[in-house]
């Protein structure tokens, strides 16, 4: 393929450009939630995420001192101050009345309907003139609006992590993934090691019972099963929601991918060395402990990794097996009752959103070669 | 933490406990067909018995598992099909009659057909482009990381992320949904573009597109690089261009990959789900069929005939592959 190499053609440079089109396209999605979840909320709630580094425009209002502020010099009474109040910024326009908040630029005058004049300059600093005594008892109202600079916090991580109940769900989800993800490896292996070097019949028939058991949508699965759960836990007198239960429900649900991928790997296992070791005397037991496990972690870090990405993503497995109760929802959940609860507050969703992708994204990024290795060998199985 | 810690323990205690399972179960059984230090006569005979029922001790777990969790679950599931909404009455096919006069149903048929008509084919498309366009250029890795990165998102997190670029102000007032943004920028009006009956479906596909786009690109490309550079010589000698080795030569010797990926991105399609609950919920006419089982399966405390009904449909959907999967793992195998 690589021909391309050094020779600038256009055409090369039509490559390179559609490729980093495509890269653009597909990363920006999450570019922009990224970006997001650490703006300030108001100025998300306001501005576009491209727009973070601009810093954004607010109408605010402000207002004046009262009567008993001002001065009078050369006959002419003076209420001054700062529309910023302690702070500073820059004032692009400013109005008397709300219907008009942006009606004059920093410097024009404008009439007040009390009596005198105001200009407000740019740096935010305002002045009320007029030739007779003012008479504001509550001060003048003073709308402008400014350019804020951007800001960017952690505010959005903490509220979610400390209100909303991520923090909770976090751990609900590690909960869940994490014996769900190694206990079908090892129920797997055994199988896949049996089914790849044991003689017995009925071996071929099991394969293919397997290899079909890998589409069988989760749909079917779900109503037989929660019945039976309600049945066991009506029985026994326990709660039909455990984790004890969703763990073995991923278990099945995962078992044919893993038994499948394993088979495949542990089949393609050099002949002569389980041949040797019989010859030495060793039982099938010990070849499966120390030959065949040892040799198959590159297929059982693949399987695992999907195991992972799959159960901590998974969502409706979570929403039939586990409660809904608030202490039992994972992140997934959480995140789908918050796009109900909190459908516009974007400064909540992006923070929440970002907390259940990280780890997915960690693993991702830093397993990678098995995630693809896995994918081959699952997909294009090529003898 | 507490919980985290008591699943941390299960996981001892399960691993612990399978290794006990397998350790002791082998152990047994050797002890019941002793072949060491015997004649060689029942030695041959013990270990003969010992290794028929050998295979079935490593295989239990999964079998077990696996008969509870898939298999029962398919027969369990057309028998409830058959009966009302509690499971205890038999009611023939009615829930089949319902679900053909149901407009919901018919909807959600309809939609899916729409889903699986273009997912998989946008996705297999740009998957090779992409692989094809990435095998080329020097950073091509870096650029397939980053478009491979969306298949680690959740559905539901990948649901949040468009929700936001789908994202509607009135118009007017300023859109921090960038899609409305282009449309502003370019002199548009505003959409609210998820409740745009028939049109919406097509914004909730795009988010699986973006997530599979890289599932199929890993796999094209590996099939790609897979091709032997003989046949690609050849043709550039008899003066064959790019387009032409591209779609010539090399499409036709990966077939059987991009029906492998065509079908598996099918399988994901007829199970969508955590998409439309998150973006819509079925609102706005984009029902789909696992939404509308799940609908079912709690509406009004549950009619687990329909639901299950439902679920019938989408596994038949799915046999046809399940058969085509099944024959070339069986043809793999023969050539083993």
């Amino acid at each position: 393929m690589g021909g391309a190499g050094s020779a600038k053609s256009p055409l090369t440079w039509a490559v390179h450009l559609s490729v980093l089109l495509l890269v653009v396209l597909w990363t920006l999605p999450t570019a922009g939630l990224f970006i997001s979840s650490f703006r300030d909320k108001d100025q998300l709630a306001i501005s576009g995420w491209w727009t973070a580094l601009a810093g954004s425009t607010q109408n605010l209002q402000a207002r004046t001192g009262t009567s008993d502020d001002q001065v009078e010099r050369d006959g002419v009474f003076i209420l001054e101050g700062n529309v910023f109040g302690e702070g500073s910024g820059t004032v692009s326009a400013f109005g008397t009345s709300g219907l008009n908040p942006t009606e004059y630029e920093p410097g024009a005058e404008a009439e007040l309907r009390e009596g005198g004049v105001l200009t407000v300059a740019e740096d935010g600093a305002y002045a009320i003139t007029s030739q007779s005594e003012l008479d504001l008892p509550r001060g003048a109202r003073i709308f402008f609006t400014t350019t804020i600079p951007p800001r960017f916090t952690l505010d959005n991580y903490r509220e979610v992590l400390a209100s909303e109940g991520i923090g909770r769900s976090f751990i609900n989800s590690l909960t869940v993934t994490i014996p769900a993800t190694i206990i079908p490896i090892l129920i797997a292996a055994f199988a896949a090691y049996a089914l790849a070097w044991m003689k017995f019949p009925g071996r071929a028939l099991l394969i293919a019972v397997i290899v079909g058991l890998l589409v069988v949508p989760l749909q079917m699965s779900l109503i037989p099963l929660l019945r039976m759960y309600n049945g066991i836990g009506a029985f026994f007198g326990v709660p039909a929601k455990t984790y004890l239960g969703i763990w073995l429900a991923h278990t099945g649900f995962g078992l044919p991918l893993a038994v499948y991928l394993l088979r495949n790997y542990i089949a393609g296992l050099p002949r002569e060395i389980m041949e040797s070791a019989r010859v030495d005397g060793a039982s099938d037991f010990e070849i499966f402990m120390k030959i065949v496990l040892p040799l198959s972690f590159p297929a059982l870090a693949s399987f695992a990794i999907f195991q992972f990405l799959w159960t901590w993503n998974d969502l409706l497995v979570a929403m039939v097996f586990l409660g809904a109760q608030d202490s039992e929802l994972v992140l997934t959940g959480r995140l789908v009752n918050l796009l109900g609860s909190r459908g516009g507050n974007w400064e909540i969703l992006t923070a929440s959103a970002f907390i259940t992708i990280l780890v997915p994204l960690a693993v991702f990024f830093t397993l990678q070669r098995y995630l693809v290795r896995g994918l081959l060998a699952g997909s294009v199985k090529g003898g | 933490m507490e919980q985290l810690a008591g699943a941390l323990v299960t996981v001892v205690i399960g691993v612990l406990g399978c290794a006990a399972y397998f350790f002791g179960s082998n152990f047994l059984l050797d002890a019941a067909f002793p072949s060491r230090g015997r004649d060689p006569l029942t030695a041959a005979r013990n270990m003969r018995r010992a290794n028929a029922i050998r295979p079935w001790l490593f295989l239990g777990p999964a079998l077990l598992v696996l008969g509870i969790y898939l298999v029962y679950p398919v027969f369990e599931s057309l028998r409830l099909s058959l009966h009302d909404r509690s499971g205890r009455n038999f009611v023939g096919l009615s829930n089949y009659v319902w679900m053909a006069n149901n407009p919901g149903f018919r909807e959600s048929m309809f939609n899916n057909m729409l889903w699986l008509l273009f997912v998989p084919a946008l996705s297999t498309f740009l998957g090779l482009v992409i692989a094809a366009l990435t095998d080329r250029i020097w950073w091509g890795n870096i650029a397939k990381s980053l478009i491979f990165m969306p298949m680690a998102i959740s559905f539901v997190g990948a649901s949040v992320i468009w929700k936001f670029i789908y994202d509607y102000r009135a118009a007017g007032s300023e859109q921090i949904g960038i899609l409305n943004a282009i449309v502003v920028y370019f002199g548009g009006e505003p959409q609210a573009w998820i409740t745009i009956p028939f049109w919406n479906n097509f914004f909730l596909m795009i988010i699986l597109v973006w997530i599979q786009t890289g599932f199929a690109m890993v796999i094209l490309s590996a099939a790609l690089r897979g091709i032997p550079d003989e046949t690609i010589e050849a043709a550039v000698i008899d003066g064959a261009n790019g387009f032409q080795i591209f779609f010539k030569i090399m499409i036709p010797q990966i077939w059987g990959t991009i029906a492998v990926v065509w079908t598996t991105i099918t399988i994901l399609v007829l199970k969508v789900f955590d998409i439309v609950l998150a973006m819509t919920n079925g609102q706005w006419n984009t029902q789909v069929l696992a939404n509308l089982m799940f609908d079912w399966m709690f509406r009004g405390g549950g009619d687990f005939g329909r639901g299950a009904a439902i679920a019938m449909v989408i596994m038949v959907l799915v046999i046809p592959i399940m058969v085509w999967n099944i024959r070339r793992a069986s043809a793999e195998m023969e050539g083993r």
